[in-house]
């Protein structure tokens, strides 16, 4: 494999494994704690490297996994002490860990990779330089092998733990009551966004992780309905996102991972905009068409309201109904053509009449808005 | 009626509190099996915090829940729960058919998916409370009414001796109402026990057997004939007198 190749390997595995996690942070509406998780971590690295010397040595995701674990509990207790907000716990958690982790590196590890820049924003085009070898043979970047057994690891528990996870989201209390302890499964999925995050962590840095494990589920929440098609989804639109992003670097010569990011932004954006029913221009166009069928009732129970009156050569007249109705001339003639075409009324000379149709939907409108 | 038996809930010396604010004081109150009660009180007397302390899911200072006789244990099966609408994720992209599934989750224990046999009983359950058409519904996509349904669908699922609900009429429609009531009051006949916070004075003598008058303590409990009167009532809610006595009145005439 060429290195470009190698690190678009690199990018599509990392983001899928975010994904995963990442879909069960979406759907908990916890998904800034990502954002936490991922940068409070970083003490726990630093720790974890002053003692190994090795950035490959899984020492490292143990230690980042314990620190984000820890920032979870320190979150939750600020939370349940009934002081502080939730939004602010997160706010006042991880910038107090990040910080540390930061002067921890200003003072001892300077002089390596590790430094303030790669750790925020990481440096996938370097992620090919780190080798996995064994007994002299090279088996690939170190970097796909870790983010690779992240990301079996990590679906191999999602769907080993597949209905206690949905469960435990749906409906905390049932879980606890029928023994499932939804706080351990909350603290495992925690430990999950926490080592992904340091695997991650290496080739995309602590900023932009948050965009992989956010976008995509956020991407496929708006598209599909059930739980297994938006993990599928978010793992398709998390793939999508490197593979684009990749490909705009090569040709931008910019940041890959700043690209992926971007990438995945920008399918979220699509999906706002299109999603086919909970897009933006699919609810404009429904709330349209449920004010032009208002409107069509509106005009039946009019004109079945004026029909056999005296008045109704002036009420139910095409020309003079927009003014009986306060309404504009335009939209008038727009309901009268979607009654007409829904066969819903008929004209008789320069009048416009309920057919028995429209009756029937005039008297409907009626009793449902009186029971 | 079942006499002389274990009692369904023995609740004994209860206390919760948020911090050193009691919101539940020293409750005794005992559930005989079978028994359809009716818990009611004013807003923010703990009817809520009650039943979710008798069943473990808020701590307790102070006292013990004893269900048929022994300390209750989350897991265990014995009571199936209907909580407010609100506590459900409702957004949760899944449907209908798998919400009810959920009930058979306790029975099935840790990493054992659900197969054809509990979808079987889900869907049993979705026929008693007349939403069988709406089994592949989004969840999402439910009204009040429906969203009700569905929660009282998985916990008859849950298959349990006693059936506790949380405000089950609260903002839902006339026949969601009926259907609940129509649902408990065959789990009555069954001699299965069904405990209600409820909101509706009016409607207690007619949906329950006896009823726990709660404000931060109890203030009584018993059979509604015994116990729904207009003092006890004064004593629970304060104020509003005319209505309260206008209440008993109905109670004592029928």
């Amino acid at each position: 494999m060429t290195p470009e190749l190698e690190i678009l390997a690199i990018a599509i595995v990392t983001a899928v494994a975010a994904s995963l996690p990442g879909t069960y942070l979406v759907l908990r509406r916890t998904a800034m704690v990502s954002d936490a998780i991922s940068h409070a971590i970083l003490p726990g690295i630093v720790v974890a490297f002053f003692f190994t010397r090795d950035l490959t040595s899984p020492l490292l995701l143990l230690a980042a996994a314990l620190t984000g674990v820890l920032t979870v509990v320190l979150i939750e207790a600020l939370i349940s002490s009934r002081l502080v907000p939730e939004d602010a716990s997160i706010g006042i958690v991880f910038p107090a860990l990040f910080s540390i982790g930061v002067i921890l590196i200003s003072r001892g590890a300077s002089d390596v990779h590790l430094d303030t820049d790669a750790v925020l924003l990481g440096e996938l085009a370097f992620a090919p330089f780190h080798r996995l070898t064994v007994g002299g043979v090279d088996l690939g970047p170190a970097a796909l092998w870790s983010m690779g057994a992240i990301l079996v690891v990590n679906l191999a528990l999602i769907l080993l733990a597949w209905k206690e996870l949905k469960l435990a989201t749906v409906d905390a209390g049932l879980a606890a009551l029928l023994g499932f302890q939804p706080l351990m499964i909350h603290y495992g999925l925690m430990t999950m966004v926490s080592v992904t995050a340091v695997g991650a962590f290496d080739a995309v840095g602590s900023i932009l992780v948050v965009a992989l494990m956010i976008a995509p589920p956020a991407t496929a929440y708006l598209l599909a309905e059930r739980l297994g098609l938006v993990i599928g989804l978010s793992a398709v639109v998390a793939a999508a996102g490197a593979v684009l992003g990749w490909a705009g670097a090569l040709a931008l010569d910019v940041s890959i991972a700043g690209a992926i990011a971007t990438a995945s932004g920008l399918l979220f954006a699509v999906a706002f905009l299109l999603a086919p029913r909970r897009g933006l221009v699919a609810q404009a166009r429904r709330r349209s068409g449920q004010r032009l069928d208002f409107a069509v009732r509106m005009l039946l129970v009019h004109l079945l309201h004026h029909e056999d009156m005296p008045e109704a050569a002036e009420e139910c007249r095409e020309e003079g109904l927009h003014r009986h109705l306060g309404w504009r001339e335009a939209w008038t003639r727009r309901v009268i053509g979607k009654a007409e075409s829904r066969a819903l009324i008929a004209r008789r000379g320069e009048l416009v009449l309920p057919t028995e149709a429209g009756r029937h939907l005039a008297d409907d409108a009626v009793i449902g808005f009186s029971g | 009626m079942v006499v002389d038996q274990t009692p369904a809930m023995e609740v004994e010396d209860l206390t919760v509190a948020y911090s050193d604010q009691p919101v539940l004081w020293d409750i005794d109150l005992t559930v005989p099996a079978g028994d359809k009660m009716a818990i009611v009180g004013p807003n923010g007397a703990g009817k809520s915090t009650l039943i979710k302390a008798a069943m473990g899911l808020v701590p307790s200072v102070a006292g013990e829940v004893r269900v048929f006789g022994r300390r209750f244990a989350k897991g265990n099966g014995e009571i199936a729960y209907v909580p407010q609408r609100s506590s459900l994720e409702w957004d949760f992209p899944t449907d209908v058919l798998d919400v009810v599934t959920m009930g058979t989750y306790g029975g099935l224990g840790w990493f054992r998916r659900p197969g054809n046999a509990e979808r079987d009983r889900a869907r049993a359950a979705l026929e008693e409370v007349t939403m069988a058409a709406f089994e592949h519904r989004p969840i999402a996509q439910l009204s009040g009414g429906q969203q009700q349904r569905v929660l009282l669908a998985r916990a008859l699922v849950q298959e349990a001796p006693i059936l506790m609900l949380d405000e089950p009429f609260q903002g839902v429609d006339a026949p969601t109402e009926r259907a609940i009531v129509a649902v408990l009051d065959r789990l009555s006949d069954e001699g299965k026990t069904v405990i209600v916070v409820h909101h509706d004075l009016q409607t207690v003598p007619e949906y329950f057997d006896s009823v726990l008058l709660l404000n931060v303590r109890a203030i009584e409990s018993g059979s509604v004939a015994d116990v729904f009167t207009e003092d006890n009532l004064r004593l629970t809610f304060g104020g509003r007198v005319g209505v309260l006595a206008q209440l008993a009145a109905t109670v004592s005439e029928g």
